[in-house]
């Protein structure tokens, strides 16, 4: 702070005509000074808010029985978290499997092959993917996803494949982790591709050029040459795309089933944190500690997207370059 | 060693046609969800959708629209957005000019990225909370802030991106004649980024506009028009998970017409800044 307040200090000094000058820039950086703390104290804010809300639960409860605890009977006292942390999972993973193939396809596509009108036309399609609204998708999975799921997929399933883990049900609706986990992809996809783009792209000519110069094709380019250079871009990028999926609420709540149970099956139903903290709202005064149990989820699911997210974020400042993800 | 050549062409052959199948998975996707939202929206859009409030028995399948849904998700977003802009505007200018290369301005940027991933289902959470504390209940007021309180990473991040795209020799050519770095924040940029801000405006406003979890909370749901800061306002993303959430057809079907409403309303603001970005690029020296 000391040294940029020289430049202004000087100029009065010297030149008393500017005086006024040197105050009102003085004087704007601290006005600007005052606004650039309100992001860092609604960080703060919000954390201490949320810790306060959850004191009455945390206080009466252990931690780790709240954690693993498989029981949520708030009329009678259980809050067990463990469904819902596992269905936020579940349905993140889920959502990250079917995303990440395609996104890196996609990305390497553009970066090592494409022409400039595709890339050009990339940029709006991927914006338009991330400007439709959640509940829009919530609409489409209900719409387009839960009933091939429910009348032709799972049916197919029974008949054929049987009782292999991960994939039998004894749900037969279509509302469960793979819808939610195919809507949730496609949100998170142009977030995903636009990273990994960026940073396969940011990768010097040089390194590709000798490459395809000792005869390598493009295809081993890319595999020997350019993916072991960016391989921890790439997982901050994939980390990014899991900290986007795990706090999206509507749409994952209106394809997802909510049932509070511990899912083992991608066709089984689950309940995601955000979708507790959303359904329940509108009760959870009339019930004691019910509140502080939702406060709870809502930091429960802050710190793990915390975690995912600062950590991916300075990974790929590094690796990009920049100030900003 | 020619049979090995033609098996590396053939990897690369197929491994091109599975990064084509993605390309066309990604734009085909889009395609599927405008296609599915118009072709049932469509149909069910009436006039009286958009120019009435719910009667009674709206919700069983009477006549009426969803008007208030419509005015109040303009005003919040657009309230969210002035707000967020009379606080971002300043921060953007800040890092860029008073900030460059020091440790605040890092550790501001990082919070910022923070905030930008925090779900919009913690600020309501928080927003309800906070609402709770000071003895606020749901209204239109509270709706706003939240919703500026998420549009403000959004906006901030996307000015200080077209600010840095900036020449920076521009910059330092007005200090060195003499320029202040108010001056240099008021003049020089700000003219600069005219085409961005636009558009991170526009972006901010599209994001609160089709946030439905962080109204939830804080902004609740009234069948009437919009006229009090400190009453309850509807909001169109609401408006459509609560009428696809009825059990009655009819009404189902009104959610779709409100799902095209909100489709339409989002895509217009993210056409429309791009159209607005590029007509004002003109006053931008590159």
């Amino acid at each position: 702070m000391e040294t940029e307040s020289n430049l202004s200090v000087d100029t009065n000094k010297k030149r008393p005509a500017l005086t006024w000058r040197g105050r009102s820039d003085r004087l704007a950086g601290r006005l600007f000074f005052i606004f650039s703390v309100i992001p860092v104290g609604l960080v703060l804010l919000i954390v201490v808010m949320l810790v306060i809300k959850s004191w009455p639960l945390l206080k009466t409860h252990s931690l780790w029985l709240l954690l693993s605890g498989q029981t949520w009977k708030p009329e009678e006292g259980f809050f067990g978290f463990w469904p819902f942390i596992a269905g936020t999972f579940w349905v993140t993973a889920a959502a990250l499997g079917l995303a990440v193939p395609p996104s890196l396809l996609t990305a390497i596509y553009l970066s090592e092959y494409s022409g400039r009108t595709l890339r050009a036309l990339m940029k709006p399609l991927l914006d338009l993917l991330a400007a439709i609204p959640s509940v829009i998708y919530g609409v489409w999975g209900t719409l387009a996803i839960v009933p091939i799921i429910q009348n032709n997929l799972i049916p197919f399933i029974r008949q054929y494949v049987g009782n292999i883990p991960l994939i039998s049900s004894q749900n037969s609706t279509g509302f469960g982790i793979l819808a939610g986990g195919i809507v949730l992809a496609i949100m998170i996809m142009p977030f995903i591709i636009a990273v990994l783009y960026e940073i396969l792209d940011n990768v010097p000519r040089g390194l590709k050029e000798a490459s395809l110069g000792v005869g390598a094709t493009r295809l081993q380019t890319v595999r020997w040459a350019v993916l072991p250079k960016v391989l921890p871009g790439l997982v901050a990028g994939i980390v990014f795309g899991a900290s986007r999926a795990l706090g999206e609420t509507m749409a994952v709540l209106m394809v997802v089933g909510n049932v509070a149970q511990t899912p083992h099956s991608l066709l089984d139903a689950a309940y995601p944190l955000p979708a507790l903290i959303a359904n329940n709202y509108g009760e959870m005064m009339s019930i004691p500690l019910y509140d502080s149990a939702l406060m709870t989820s809502a930091l429960i699911l802050l710190i793990l997207i915390l975690i995912f997210n600062i950590t991916s974020a300075l990974i790929l400042r590094r690796v990009l370059g920049r100030k900003w993800v | 060693m020619k049979h090995r050549r033609t098996r590396s062409q053939l990897v690369e052959a197929v491994f091109k046609v599975l990064m084509l199948a993605s390309f066309a998975f990604v734009a085909g996707s889009l395609a599927l969800i405008l296609w599915t939202i118009i072709s049932k929206g469509l149909p069910a859009l009436s006039w009286a959708m958009l120019t009435q409030v719910p009667e009674g028995g709206y919700y069983l399948g009477k006549g009426g629209g969803i008007l208030n849904a419509i005015l109040g998700s303009l005003y919040m977003a657009g309230g969210g957005t002035i707000l967020a802009l009379i606080v971002g505007l300043p921060i953007a200018l800040y890092l860029e000019t008073y900030l460059e290369r020091s440790a605040w301005g890092a550790y501001v940027r990082l919070t910022l990225d923070v905030l930008w991933g925090i779900p919009s289902i913690v600020y309501g959470a928080f927003g309800f909370i906070f609402m709770l504390a000071i003895g606020m209940r749901a209204s239109m007021l509270g709706g706003i802030i939240t919703l500026a309180l998420l549009e403000l990473p959004i906006m901030t991040r996307a000015m200080d991106e077209v600010i840095r795209l900036m020449p920076e020799e521009l910059e330092q050519a007005a200090l060195a004649l003499g320029s202040t770095r108010l001056e240099v924040a008021m003049r020089v940029v700000t003219r600069q980024m005219l085409p961005g801000l636009v558009t991170a405006v526009l972006l901010a406003f599209g994001r609160g506009i089709g946030d439905a979890a962080s109204v939830l909370f804080t902004a609740g749901y009234t069948d009437r028009l919009p006229t009090s800061l400190l009453r309850p306002a509807a909001s169109l993303p609401l408006a459509v998970y609560f009428q696809l959430s009825m059990p009655y057809p009819e009404v189902q079907k009104r959610a779709y017409a409100a799902a095209l409403i909100l489709t339409l309303i989002v895509l217009a603001v993210s056409l429309g800044s791009r159209w607005v970005s590029a007509k004002l690029r003109k006053n931008v020296v590159k």
